[in-house]
């Protein structure tokens, strides 16, 4: 079956995003980092581990009524460096973009340092340097190698 | 200098380095020619955790510099009591003073309040983080003794969590020191500062027993154990005694050994070790005045 066929399984969008390609099991940590919940009452379809020719299992994330920048979903190239993006005007793609591994990413990881001033009650982002094997603090120098979906910042 | 903030000792340079202890030198040879130098220049102390020697010797440093400081005194009578953040202590102090002095127990903080003031901010030690200006006078003290050229240093006690450690180990890359690291293995050198080492392409190694480097070390650089890294005081006795050094100690080490401490020192460097010729910990902490009259004296614009 093709990555067509797959994406049928949930319905298409007329106008928004689709995040394909994500590694098998992260759709829900991809919405998390991109402060998606639902609350904002556009429909929000995901699918997990479909079968995938080039990841062996993958997720897809379909965004209805929003189009992600591409500093958006730079972000996403922490946990899901393979995702692609669409954008969807009236059932068309419009644009296909890939994530780029972004320098720094502010705000999106709790840095697990419990002795970091980023952890305290500061007007303060956290704020990460992206290097090619992990992430480090700007603040506290913490570097995280392992398991980067586990320090998503909570909303 | 360059530098707006002293934040951490990976911002300075070979350079900067030598700026700022050839500055110091003039300095201490003739303390009298800077004493109007700042005499209109107010220095903001904010000191969020106990401190001795860095709070005194900034005080004194800006005091021969013809300035005053304006204390905030303890974190129990101050606004931070109640609930105030750093964020905007430090934009309150900034307005009253010309330069900001900042000791805060949480890594990071030292950067986070220089992102909200414009005067000069100098980071007197941030939690487990860095302490630059110990690591400027000890830079001092070591091109005073020991010079840096060919330098083989051992570095010993608590690396994990030691600030001044941090720092020092990362200035040393930049005149090429042999480093030796000596610690029991749970407070070895954290994953960050040990991948800075590499990256500046460090030459450094680890120990756990002082006796297999101590004869090829030109300085010994020791820091204190504290009890409470450790999950209970049996443990602690066991391991802070196996880091203890004294005379006899130093018998095995060569003739023109220097032995340095940050201070304060509770009993890893005996007391019969002060009347050795190694034992340059007093003078360490004396440089602390004329090592921070020149930082201040090159921020506040003295090299114009």
């Amino acid at each position: 079956m093709s990555d067509n066929d797959q994406q049928l399984r949930v319905s298409k969008i007329r106008n928004g995003t689709v995040i394909d390609h994500i590694a098998g099991g992260q759709a829900l940590n991809v919405l998390a980092i991109l402060g998606i919940d639902g609350t904002s009452g556009d429909s929000v379809s995901v699918a997990m581990n479909m079968p995938s020719d080039r990841l062996g299992h993958k997720d897809v994330v379909k965004v209805e009524g929003r189009e992600l920048s591409q500093d958006e979903v730079d972000v996403l190239s922490l946990i899901a460096p393979a995702a692609t993006i669409n954008i969807i005007r009236d059932y068309d793609v419009i644009e296909k973009r890939r994530v780029e591994r972004p320098a720094v990413v502010e705000g999106v990881l709790e840095c697990p340092n419990h002795n970091c001033i980023t952890t305290e009650d500061e007007p303060v982002a956290s704020r990460f340097a992206v290097g090619d094997d992990g992430v480090r603090c700007e603040y506290c120098d913490t570097i995280i190698r392992d398991n980067l979906p586990a320090h998503i910042l909570a909303e | 200098m360059r530098h707006d903030h002293i934040i951490s000792a990976k911002q300075l340079s070979r350079g900067d380095i030598e700026t700022v202890l050839d500055h110091a030198a003039d300095i201490a040879a003739d303390p009298g020619a800077f004493a109007d130098r700042h005499s209109d220049t107010l220095l903001g102390m904010l000191f969020f955790e106990p401190s001795t020697r860095t709070k005194m010797s900034f005080t004194t440093a800006m005091k021969r510099l013809g300035g005053d400081i304006v204390d905030m005194g303890s974190v129990e009578s101050s606004s931070v009591k109640k609930g105030e953040s750093l964020a905007d202590t430090v934009r309150v102090v900034e307005g009253y003073t010309d330069a900001l002095v900042l000791r805060h127990p949480m890594e990071g903080s030292a950067k986070m309040a220089s992102e909200f003031v414009d005067v000069p901010l100098v980071n007197a030690g941030d939690g487990a983080g860095q302490h630059p200006t110990q690591t400027l006078l000890d830079l001092y003290t070591i091109r005073e003794n020991a010079g840096f050229d060919d330098l083989t240093i051992g570095i010993m006690g608590d690396l994990k969590y030691g600030r001044t450690v941090h720092s020092l180990a990362h200035a040393l890359t930049t005149v090429d020191a042999r480093q030796h690291f000596i610690s029991p293995e749970s407070l070895q050198l954290p994953r960050s500062v040990r991948y800075d080492l590499h990256e500046a392409g460090a030459g450094i190694r680890e120990h756990t027993e002082l006796d297999e480097v101590l004869p090829e070390l030109d300085v010994l650089y020791v820091t204190r154990i504290q009890a409470e890294r450790f999950p209970d005081e049996s443990e602690y006795r066991e391991v802070a005694g196996q880091y203890q050094i004294d005379a006899e100690t130093l018998e095995a080490a060569k003739d023109d050994l220097t032995v340095m401490h940050p201070l304060p020192r509770v009993d890893e460097i005996a007391h019969d070790v002060d009347e050795t010729t190694h034992a340059k910990y007093f003078q360490q902490a004396h440089n602390g005045v004329p090592v921070r009259m020149a930082l201040l004296d090159l921020m506040l614009g003295g090299d114009q």
